[in-house]
This record gives C-alpha cells, structure tokens and sequence, in this order.
C-alpha cells in the first residue's frame, strides 16, 4: 500500500485547486444538519463530524433526471437522449460505509447484461476519497455487514485522522493520479504507527452483532411467520429509510409535459409506499406494512446475497436515526436471528 | 454502451377493435428504421415496454409470432393512462418501443414433444404468438402433438377469432374455445378452462403445459394438471408484474429473489414454488 500525508490545514487550499477540474460532493453544515452537497469552495467543506443525514448517492442517481426528451410537437422519432459527458466528479470525505454501498449499486447497475448507461456515465467520472471513521455513532454497525470504520473497498482514497495530519491510502490508479497531481509528501514510520492505533481503537467500538449468512437462513425460514406483523406494528410505510439508504435504488419513471417539452423523468422511489406495486387491475402483492418492510429486510439480508453475494445494507445507521417512530431495522434482525428469546421493539 | 431507456420509433399498422366491449384492441406496429427491424429478434413469451410520449410507457407480451419479420402485435387492455392513449392511436402514427424484454418461452426444452397450451381471456397473447410460431410450416415438424385450450368469460370477449377458426380448420393441433357462458348463439363449448383441460386424454410423459390466464384460472389449472401427471418442471407460467425499467433496476417486480422482468416472465412451477406467495 502507498501512502501519503496531508496537513489538516491544507485541505482547503487543495479542495480550492481541484475545482475548476472536478465537481466536488463533500460533507458541508446547512441549516444545522450536515449534508453532502455540491461545494464551490474549499471552505465550506467540515470534516469533524459523524455521517451526513443524507447519502451520497445522488452522486451516482440524482433524485430527479431527465433520461429522453422532445419537444410539444415532436414525435418519437425526435427523442433526444440527455447524455451529456459528464466533468470529472469528486466526492470527498465520504463514509467508508458510503463508498462500499457504491460498490453495491455497481452490481445493480453496471450488470454486464443491462448495463445503464446514465449510472455508469457518473460512476466512470466519479473519484471517492472517503474519510475513516475514528467515532463510530451509536446507530453505526457497518461492521455486521460486513464493512469497518476504516474500510477501503469502494474508495479510490482513504484519509486517517491522526491529529493534525491525515495519512491518505492510495487504494486504487484513480487515487495514485489524484495524489501526483497534488504531489503529496511520503508519510514517516511513526506516522504510520498512530494510523494503526487510530484504527485498531475505533474497530474495538464496534463489534460485528451477528453473522449474514446465518441471518439469511433465519430470515428466509421466518418469511411466513407472524414476527412481521408485531415488528412492523409501528411503521407508519414513510419510505423516510429508503430516501436515506445509500443502497435503496428503486426508481419511478414518468412522463412530464411542461412548457414546450416532453420528458421521460426517472425519480426515487420507495418499496414502502403502497402504489409501489400496486397493479392497474387493483391487484396488489405487497398491500400491507408488513409485506413492504418485509420486502426491504428481505432484499437487503436475503435476495441481495442470491443475486449479489452481498448485503444490500452497509450499516450506515441512517434508517435509524432518521425513522420517526424509532423502527430499529438492528432490533429487527437481532429478532430474527434468535439472541433475544422473543421479539422486544 | 447501449442506452436501454431509448425508444426504438414504431410505426402503427393497424389498431383492429378485438372484443365486443370495445375493450381490446390488437396493435399492428412496423419499424420506422430498418437497422431495427433487422437487429430486432425475439422468441415468443418476450415482452416489451410500448411509450407514447406524455403518458408514458408499460409492458406488453408480444403477441404476434417471430416468423413475422415485419410486424409486431400487441393486444392493449383498455384500463389506464398508457393504454388510453394506445388505444387512440391511428395507422400512420408513431409509437415508442422498448425491448425485446425478459426470458420466453423455453423452446428448446418444447422441441421434440408434446405441448399443451392453456390461456385465460387476455392472457392468451404470448400463448397465440408461440402458438403461431410452432405452427408455421418451418416449425411444426419439431412439435409433436399440439393442444391448445382457450377461454374467455363470454363468445365476444374471445381473442384472435379469424385465427381460432384457421386452427379449427387443422388436423395437426387439437383446439378447444371455451366460454364461462355461451348465450343462444354460442354453439362451441361452455366451461371454465380447467374442467376443460381435465376432459384431455393427453400422453403426459412427454408433454409441457404453457399457461397463462387469470390468477383464478391458474388457481384451478394447476391442481388438474398435476392429477393429469405432469410434473412442476413440465408446467410453465407467464407472470405479470407492475413494472417500470424491464431491465432488473428499479425494483419492483421481484418475487423473493427472482425479478419478473429479467429472470422471468416465464417460470416453470417447480421454480416458483421455491419463491415466496407474493404474487
């Protein structure tokens, strides 16, 4: 592994170089709340705090975007495709429990059967430098995932906070282009020794709860069973977790006609909401609480490792901190893997 | 890369009025471009997302036979927005057309047996498609005997009719139209499909039963054909499914693990019966 070392105080003055060359996601505090949004300046950005409320993911799916369009009096034969080349796209300070549920939605997207082209555009320009975690939060468990605080897979760089100085990780060529370009100083054994103490702290704080492939074999053997109806009790089917979910890709397309145009807009969507699959006969597969939740625990901790070998979830904790009624997807799995001898919500 | 959410351009043929309630019509489309009709290639079972611009798109099987190069058929359901406007279409103008989609219907495990076809109402479309398909002179030979049951709730809601007549007319496949209820002038068969299929003297060793209908006809298919011996991996189902993308992304259509759209939507019943009942 190769590694650099960066001065806290420096980070502006870079992030300010990089911006005439990349569009810049990064973690800024608007309204009270840290978002990841875009930023025109270096300064804007903060890097001493938890998770973002929301994800990082309409980096790679905007929550609203345009796929075809044409004008009033066109017809079909006039569609126009809205691919435009994208600038080069840097997200900065995410999550390590971001830039994996990146590698998740590539296995969703850039299926080599039906690859889409809108997500693989922005993905393709996408750099990630993601920032380790040394404060894991109470609503964090990205390591029962399979992830950790400190977890490179889908980043292209990774920081360590090591007091005054950040080590940077090159983990992949995207990375070692970065960090040429910002020619960086080569980091010192001591320096590497704190990386390792900063780690081994933070992984210490949070323990795996339990084990994913023992819990599919749970969940799918409870699929029928009457646990759903008593956890889901309190759902009130907001999609609140969907919206946050750095994972949740489920999307609308519809038609909108406005001034002139024709657009074929594609838009999150939530498996939580009950037109979701609701058929035009009335017919509906999923017509309750229950089947909607059970549907999201399903896919993530079950269908996902069928089509994809992995979670569907990367324990960002974002679906619980953010539930109105304080449904702890944790507590719901922790039900079904059987520690607890009955269902405690 | 190909961008999958790109309309190829259609052109309408003909929108013929099928049911006495005005209710379906079958939508005759030709390409607009040739490079499409000559990459376009589909087996019978497949599906396509049909577009008008401003109301948007939704999936329909195929329902004319791949033998025909040059025209495609949808039979369109009068019920929503999308189908609203298929229905107003005139010859001459221009559609939206996505596809083809999902997987069909297993033809290499048909060949060289018997085939049983079993279609309720509206859901008989992919089934005449493959049905025209394996009666075609270049492919018959590769199909033993052939059985077709079809019904529908009453005479005028029946599907297809100068069709049904033709195959009446042939020797090499055994037709059977039935209605829920006939009227006066109704001089074929009465009867739910399944009291139908039960009345076959079929060899069932080497047969495969296609089936597709209302959730109620499949309901009570299901257990005769069993009686009759056929095995669950000789029993295949085309599903339906709300859906968006068609291409596996947007998460709607699954059942437990299996999506409708890419890994269906036809599924042999041993398949299914792995997967959860929501559908």
């Amino acid at each position: 592994m190769d590694y650099r070392i960066i001065k806290k105080s420096k980070i502006t003055e870079y992030l300010n170089n990089l911006i005439n060359e990349y569009v810049i996601f990064a973690p800024i505090e608007k309204d009270d709340i840290v978002l990841y949004d875009r930023i025109k300046s270096g300064d804007e950005v903060i890097l001493d705090y938890s998770n973002s409320v929301n994800s990082p993911k309409e980096a790679v799916i905007p929550q609203l975007e345009t796929l075809i369009s044409c004008k009033n009096n066109e017809d079909i034969t006039c569609v126009k495709e809205h691919l435009d080349e994208q600038k080069r796209f840097l997200l900065f300070g995410a999550r390590p429990c971001d830039a994996r549920s990146l590698l998740f939605l590539d296995k969703v997207f850039n299926d080599e059967k039906c690859r889409d082209v809108y997500y693989m555009n922005r993905r393709n320009a996408l750099t990630i430098i993601s920032l380790g975690c040394t404060r894991p939060q109470e609503t964090c468990f990205c390591t029962t995932t399979g992830g950790s605080p400190f977890s490179s897979e889908g980043s292209d760089l990774l920081f360590v906070d090591i007091g005054d100085d950040y080590i940077i990780q090159v983990i992949t060529e995207k990375g070692a282009e970065l960090v040429e370009k910002l020619d960086l100083e080569n980091t010192q054994n001591d320096e590497l020794t704190k990386m390792d103490i900063v780690i081994n702290k933070s992984k210490a704080r949070i323990e795996p709860e339990m084990e994913l492939k023992i819990l599919k074999d749970k969940l799918d053997s409870s699929f029928e069973g009457s646990a759903w109806e008593i956890l889901t009790e309190k759902c009130l089917s907001c999609g609140i977790c969907t919206y946050h979910c750095p994972t949740c890709h489920c999307f609308d397309m519809i038609d909108e006609e406005t001034k002139g145009k024709v657009e074929r807009i594609r838009l999150w969507d939530s498996c939580q909401f009950p037109h979701f699959t609701m058929q035009t006969s009335g017919f509906n597969p999923r017509p309750t609480y229950k089947e909607r939740y059970r549907q999201r625990i399903m896919h993530k901790f079950s269908y996902c490792f069928d089509n994809y070998n992995m979670a569907g979830c990367v324990g960002c904790g974002r679906c619980v901190s953010q539930c109105p009624v304080n449904l702890d997807i944790r507590q719901v799995l922790t039900a079904f893997y059987g520690k607890h001898e009955e269902i405690r919500l | 890369m190909k961008n999958l959410y790109l309309p190829i351009p259609m052109k309408v043929e003909n929108n013929h009025i099928e049911t006495e309630d005005r209710n379906i019509k079958t939508l005759t489309l030709s390409f607009l471009n040739n490079k499409d009709e000559e990459t376009f290639n589909f087996i019978p079972g497949q599906f396509v997302e049909l577009s008008v611009l401003g109301a948007g798109e939704a999936p329909f099987g195929i329902a004319s036979s791949p033998m025909d190069k040059k025209h495609l058929d949808f039979s369109v359901s009068r019920v929503g927005l999308v189908t609203t406007e298929l229905h107003n279409l005139d010859p001459g103008d221009t559609v939206g057309m996505r596809g083809p989609l999902g997987n069909g219907y297993p033809l290499e495990k048909l060949r060289n047996g018997n085939v049983l076809i079993i279609g309720g109402g509206f859901g008989f479309s992919t089934l005449r498609a493959f049905t025209n398909f394996i009666l075609h002179p270049q492919n018959r030979k590769q199909y033993k005997d052939i059985a077709v049951v079809y019904g529908a709730r009453n005479p005028g809601l029946l599907l297809y009719r100068n069709e049904l007549s033709e195959w009446e007319q042939r020797s090499d496949v055994q037709l059977h139209v039935t209605v829920d209820k006939g009227g006066e002038s109704w001089e074929g068969k009465t009867g739910v499909v399944p009291v139908i299929v039960k009345e076959l003297s079929i060899d069932t060793d080497n047969t495969t039963a296609l089936v597709c209908g209302p959730p109620v006809m499949i309901k009570f298919t299901l257990p005769v054909l069993a009686e009759m011996g056929l095995a669950p991996e000789q029993i295949f189902l085309s599903l339906e499914m709300k859906m968006k993308c068609g291409i596996g992304k947007c998460g709607r259509c699954n059942i437990g693990s299996k999506y409708v759209c890419t890994d269906g939507p036809v599924f042999n019943l041993a398949q299914l019966n792995l997967l959860p009942q929501e559908y």
